[in-house]
């Protein structure tokens, strides 16, 4: 059986304002692969992102996003997470006086809803909830206070991995999850997200350090510079990234 | 400017669902004010002299006072002359001896407003006092309430049957001497209600004043007076709602509170006039002023206000702290959009020892709204180890309204603890955004971003309100982000 695309990026031309960002991105993830996607600051990776998204602000001059043979880029953003797609925030904001819980829950019953399915009561996605707490080792405190509020750096990207959990998406994009965490973190985040691999669904791992692939093994690495991917590999080339730097990439 | 802030604003724009009219026939005096309005109107009530002469004396002094202009409201002169003080639905050539003699219309109207008053359908635990203009049409629950002693019922049937209870409290907590709309209420107050619950009882059930104003070119001049005696207490709750009209309405309120003794009173607003239009034409002008008197020891009186209509709201429920060891609480959600202004917050006057008091205050402006909160925090000499916290939050939803703070603190005590706290924040894209990805919708987002910021207030409302509330902040806030 041939794998299923989940995404399939074709020449993207994207940027803000007349600022050229994404100058022909190209990049097809099937279903079951982890992809990790590196580069220095300003390459475009956080562009990428927010336009997947659905961020507003970002205009698409050519090129074409496909998700589950659908375009994307048609979506409203609440319309693409009901599909299933998930973007784990470089920086989760802050929603003082609204229950985590509460917030998570509205969430999920919004991807059920759109598929048909009977929402979740009170008591049903707190059993649900419980269990992902237990998956993914963290504090059920958590639930109790307000989304993000007060959390640390390190308790955000966690938070963003639970919901991630909670809402089981078919295409997970973690952007630069990595970035804030102390080690500790990060291989409770990195067990996370390898705990929620699954066959149907794909990750596209964005980030800046070669450190989050000791955790997460992707199956393709990616290296992109200024807008485009200029050289794509299996694992090792995270490592070769690491021994020689991206100078050395860039100019091969 | 980029999408997100064009839905922010398009989802304040939402129509005021309770804009209709109803069609009675209806009596009202010919625009127009002077002491014969004044006679006119206590005559129609047939009011002891006592009460004509207290009128009459506040309209004297009210002629003699200058308008104030120091609040940060702007609104054309008001025509005291070109305003109705008094109107009434036609009544029966036989006044209606029950509630379900009163005309269809008007029980009709109450409906709508979701406030049934028919003995089958009423609202189960809320006792409730209908006020249409400058009449009240009927109070619920009475014989259930008389069987524990309280008395809830209009203002005009309490000058006539507890004339005593009313002469002692009239004006004891706001003299009409205290402000310009005051003395103006003092002079031409139509009708309200009123309520004494007596020594040591506990109000098995809500108490409910539903302000309507439906005659055009009419103003409402209501008064309620509240007295909980020794031990006893109370939760009161008040809405209100107008027509749709071009051409502002004016409703000068006054509301004194009494709590003795270990009294606790428990007061909360959910005002909803009509706004105006969203270019600012027409809504309700609504200037009143509420206060209420801790006078006895240990006496504990609680407002929660959730402000969200009014082309106008210009307020602050206060307190005067007398009695030892009395606390005086305020939680306010003020809400403005399109061009409405606020200029509300509250005044905690400490005099007794060991009194507290507590505010917090929440206002959201979108649209061109502006809104301020003002609030004062006096600590006399006699007050020892009075402690008061202040928290004032405000959120903007959009780039063309404004927030404005001014606290004002004079601690002449220096055992006194006095702390203020204030934040402005802006509903942020980020955060709409945020949900937008988690699968919710940008009015959906708004909604609990907003009832996130007001929690605190929210959850001083009695629980069925709560859920009101919620509600109404919803619809006042609709079409106005993204």
């Amino acid at each position: 059986m041939s794998k299923q695309p989940i995404l399939e990026i074709n020449n993207l031309h994207a940027g803000v304002e007349n600022k050229k960002i994404l100058k022909g991105f190209s990049l097809t993830i099937n279903a079951g692969e982890v992809h990790a996607l590196m580069g220095l600051n300003g390459s475009g990776k956080s562009t990428l992102a927010a336009i997947l998204a659905g961020r507003d602000g970002y205009e698409v001059t050519e090129g074409s996003v496909k998700y589950f043979g659908k375009d994307l880029l048609e979506l409203d953003p609440e319309e693409r997470a009901r599909e299933g797609l998930f973007l784990a925030f470089q920086y989760p904001v802050e929603i003082p006086g609204v229950n985590s819980t509460y917030f998570l829950k509205a969430a999920l019953n919004e991807i059920r809803k759109h598929h048909g399915l009977q929402e979740l009561d009170a008591i049903e996605f707190l059993n649900l909830v419980k269990d992902k707490i237990k998956l993914l080792d963290l504090n059920e405190d958590l639930l109790k206070r307000s989304v993000n509020e007060g959390f640390s750096g390190g308790e955000k990207k966690r938070a963003e991995i639970f919901q991630m959990a909670v809402l089981e998406p078919k295409l997970a994009i973690l952007d630069e999850t990595d970035s804030g965490l102390d080690i500790d973190a990060l291989k409770i985040v990195s067990s996370g997200v390898n705990k929620l691999k699954r066959p149907d669904s794909a990750q596209l791992v964005i980030t800046h350090y070669q450190r989050l692939l000791n955790y997460i093994i992707p199956d393709f690495v990616h290296v992109m510079a200024d807008g485009r991917i200029v050289k794509s590999g299996g694992k090792e080339l995270a490592l070769e990234l690491e021994a020689n730097g991206y100078e050395a990439i860039l100019k091969g | 400017m980029s999408t997100a802030t064009e839905t922010i604003e398009s989802l304040v724009k939402q129509e005021y669902k309770y804009g209709f009219v109803t069609d009675v026939e209806s009596e009202s005096t010919p625009p127009g004010l002077s002491e014969e309005t004044i006679r006119f109107i206590s005559a129609k009530k047939n009011e002891p002299t006592w009460l004509t002469d207290w009128r009459i004396k506040a309209f004297r002094y009210w002629q003699k006072m200058p308008e104030p202009t120091w609040q940060f409201v702007k609104y054309p002169p008001i025509d005291f002359q070109d305003i109705s003080y008094f109107s009434q639905p036609k009544p029966n050539a036989n006044a209606p001896k029950s509630l379900d003699e009163v005309d269809p219309k008007l029980l009709e109207t109450y409906e709508k407003l979701g406030i049934p008053l028919r003995e089958r359908s009423r609202l189960a635990g809320v006792a409730v006092d209908a006020i249409f203009d400058s009449v009240s049409v009927g109070t619920t629950y009475r014989e259930e309430l008389a069987k524990k002693g309280i008395i809830f019922c209009s203002f005009s049937e309490a000058v006539h049957q507890h004339p005593d209870l009313v002469k002692k409290y009239l004006g004891s907590v706001v003299p009409y001497t205290d402000n310009y709309y005051a003395a103006l209420n003092s002079a031409v107050f139509t009708d309200g209600s009123f309520c004494y619950i007596p020594k040591g009882v506990r109000c098995p059930m809500e108490l409910s004043t539903y302000f309507r104003i439906n005659a055009a070119k009419s103003g409402q001049f209501e008064r309620t007076l509240i007295v909980a005696d020794d031990g006893a207490s109370v939760s009161y709750l008040e809405g209100c709602t107008a027509p749709m009209r071009d051409e502002n309405q004016l409703h000068a309120a006054v509301v004194e509170l009494v709590a003795l003794d270990h009294a606790q009173i428990k007061y909360s607003t959910v005002q909803n006039w009509y706004p105006g239009d969203e270019n600012g034409v027409g809504g309700i002008y609504n200037f009143v002023t509420k206060r209420g008197l801790c006078k006895g020891k240990g006496a504990h009186i609680t407002w929660t206000q959730v402000e969200t209509g009014s082309a106008i709201t210009w307020k602050y429920p206060s307190c005067v702290l007398l009695g030892e060891g009395s606390k005086g609480e305020f939680y306010s959600v003020a809400v403005v959009n399109n061009m409405q202004q606020a200029d509300t917050g509250t005044k905690m006057i400490h005099i007794g020892k060991n009194t507290t008091s507590t505010i917090v205050s929440k206002g959201i402006s979108a649209g061109r709204g502006q809104n301020s909160y003002r609030g004062l925090v006096e600590i006399r000499k006699s007050a020892e180890n009075a402690r008061n916290f202040s928290q004032c939050d405000s959120m903007l939803i959009g780039a063309k309204c404004g927030a404005h703070t001014f606290p004002y603190i004079e601690v002449k005590n220096t055992t006194a603890s006095v702390e203020h706290e204030a934040s402005t924040s802006k509903i942020g894209e980020d955060q709409i955004f945020y949900c937008n990805a988690r699968g919710i919708e940008t009015q959906d987002a708004v909604n609990m971003i907003v009832n996130g910021f007001c929690k605190e207030v929210f959850k001083e409302l009695p629980m069925e309100f709560a859920v009101e509330a919620q509600k109404l902040l919803g619809v006042s806030l609709e079409g106005s982000v993204g």
